[in-house]
């Protein structure tokens, strides 16, 4: 519930003007902040797991994943509502502009996986096919970061610290993913 | 929305100009950051008063001149334009000033002047956005000499009837209507008069998205968005993107003959 206090303040914001003179401009920047952020702290439940042993994160991942899922759906009718919900326009910079090319694919990636959060998917797919399927998560989280980085005029700092941190997590995963593999020869892992 | 309490002249737009507070809140100017509410909110550390602007380059005489003389040289004129930036964005300003050819017809340039070059301050105490660097310091702009000519090419001192607020480049600068707003360089401490085309800041930065001309031009794109519509400040929806920034009766002979894909 907490996850939609950032949605809450928005239509505040909206409301009193607080978004500025540009409110749409303002509302599409924060959303897909938003869902970068969520993303890249859904993405970081497990490497927290594995690095500390604390199984909370492990528990609000599902929830994490599927507000960012929100957000980015959110940040993508703002965006349409900025075009005049134009299916041209939005064609054309889907095919044309690398940079939302690269946004949209990400939120299409997110699709399945919001599908398939359930519990129930799971023993549908089986853990191993789910598994494989929910790495999907790691791509569209780097396309998102290449969307903002594409997406900024010049101030590129901002979109390197969100590559910079999915990168590590992505470093921690792979690392910890060594023990987890030799488990099966009989050495104890990590649980 | 405000109207002006005067008749309109030749050069201003009919239509609705946007407010002070909505001109005032919302700019980019990364002497003071990168965000649109940094100008605002740091605008006090810029001090205009006093301000020189050295005048150099292809002139019959450089000199440097204080800004309240340099002022004085001129009657103040208003001029409600259309301001349109590469964002895809726009206002209506109601600005305060006098036409730049008079400024350059009285600097008298040589033969060999064929620009002119504007450049920024450059003052990390007075500008904190300088401390980063995600833009070559100082600021610099330039027109080709026909373009500083062109009765519409304005130098404004202030705005909606009052002195120019620090957000909005204070206390000179720039006004080209036609190009996307940052052509349009602020806080202005040097003009030259060049024979060779001058570097410009975001062809600097970026030469595959800024070019020279910076003409607004709807079918051009940007390579990163669609220049063929914009937001004006205030409203919902967007509008056409017009060629020039709907001055190309004015100005578009200053370009016949160019390929303007090329020279964006």
């Amino acid at each position: 519930m907490g996850g939609l206090l950032p949605a809450a303040v928005l239509i505040w914001d909206a409301y009193t003007g607080a978004l500025g003179a540009n409110p749409i401009q303002r509302a599409t920047l924060q959303t897909g902040l938003l869902t970068l952020t969520l993303l890249v702290l859904s993405l970081a439940c497990t490497p927290l797991r594995l690095l500390t042993g604390w199984t909370w994160p492990a528990r609000i991942r599902k929830a994490l994943g599927l507000l960012a899922f929100g957000y980015g759906a959110l940040h993508f009718l703002i965006y349409l509502l900025d075009h005049g919900f134009s299916l041209g326009a939005m064609t054309e910079d889907v095919l044309e502009r690398p940079f939302v090319t690269a946004g949209f694919t990400a939120l299409l990636l997110l699709v399945p996986l919001a599908l398939t959060s359930g519990r129930n998917s799971v023993k549908r797919l089986g853990f191993a096919r789910w598994t494989r399927l929910h790495q999907l998560v790691y791509l569209a989280a780097s396309l998102g970061a290449l969307h903002y980085y594409w997406g900024v005029k010049k101030d590129h700092v901002p979109p390197l610290i969100y590559a910079g941190i999915i990168a590590a997590l992505f470093l921690v995963r792979f690392l910890k993913r060594g023990p987890v593999g030799r488990r099966g020869r009989g050495r104890p892992g990590p649980a | 929305f405000v109207r002006p309490a005067r008749p309109l002249g030749p050069y201003d737009t009919q239509e609705a100009v946007t407010s002070y507070q909505q001109a005032t809140t919302y700019n980019n100017f990364y002497e003071f950051g990168t965000d649109k509410s940094d100008p605002a909110r740091l605008a006090g550390s810029l001090k205009p008063r006093p301000w020189t602007v050295r005048i150099d380059g292809e002139v019959k005489k450089p000199q440097t001149v204080d800004i309240d003389t340099l002022q004085s040289w001129f009657p103040l004129e208003d001029r409600i334009y259309r301001m349109r930036c590469v964002e895809g964005w726009s206002m209506v300003m109601p600005w305060l000033g006098f036409p730049l050819a008079g400024l350059i017809r009285r600097l008298e340039p040589t033969g060999k002047a064929k620009y002119v070059q504007f450049t920024a301050l450059l003052d990390t105490k007075q500008f904190p956005g300088q401390r980063s660097n995600v833009l070559d310091w100082p600021y610099v702009e330039g027109l080709r000499l026909d373009e500083a000519l062109h009765p519409l090419a304005f130098m404004a001192v202030g705005l909606h009837g009052k002195v120019l607020p620090g957000q909005s480049g204070a206390p000179l600068r720039l006004v080209v209507p036609w190009k996307y707003g940052f052509k349009s360089i602020k806080s202005i401490v040097k003009i030259t008069l060049t024979e060779k085309q001058p570097q410009t800041t975001w062809a600097l930065a970026a030469p595959g998205e800024y070019g020279f001309y910076a003409n607004v031009n709807p079918a051009v794109p940007h390579p990163r968005w669609s220049q063929a519509t914009e937001r004006r400040i205030g409203e919902l929806g967007r509008r056409k993107t017009l060629p020039f920034n709907g001055y190309a009766d004015q100005v578009a002979g200053l370009y016949a003959g160019m390929d303007l894909r090329k020279f964006f």
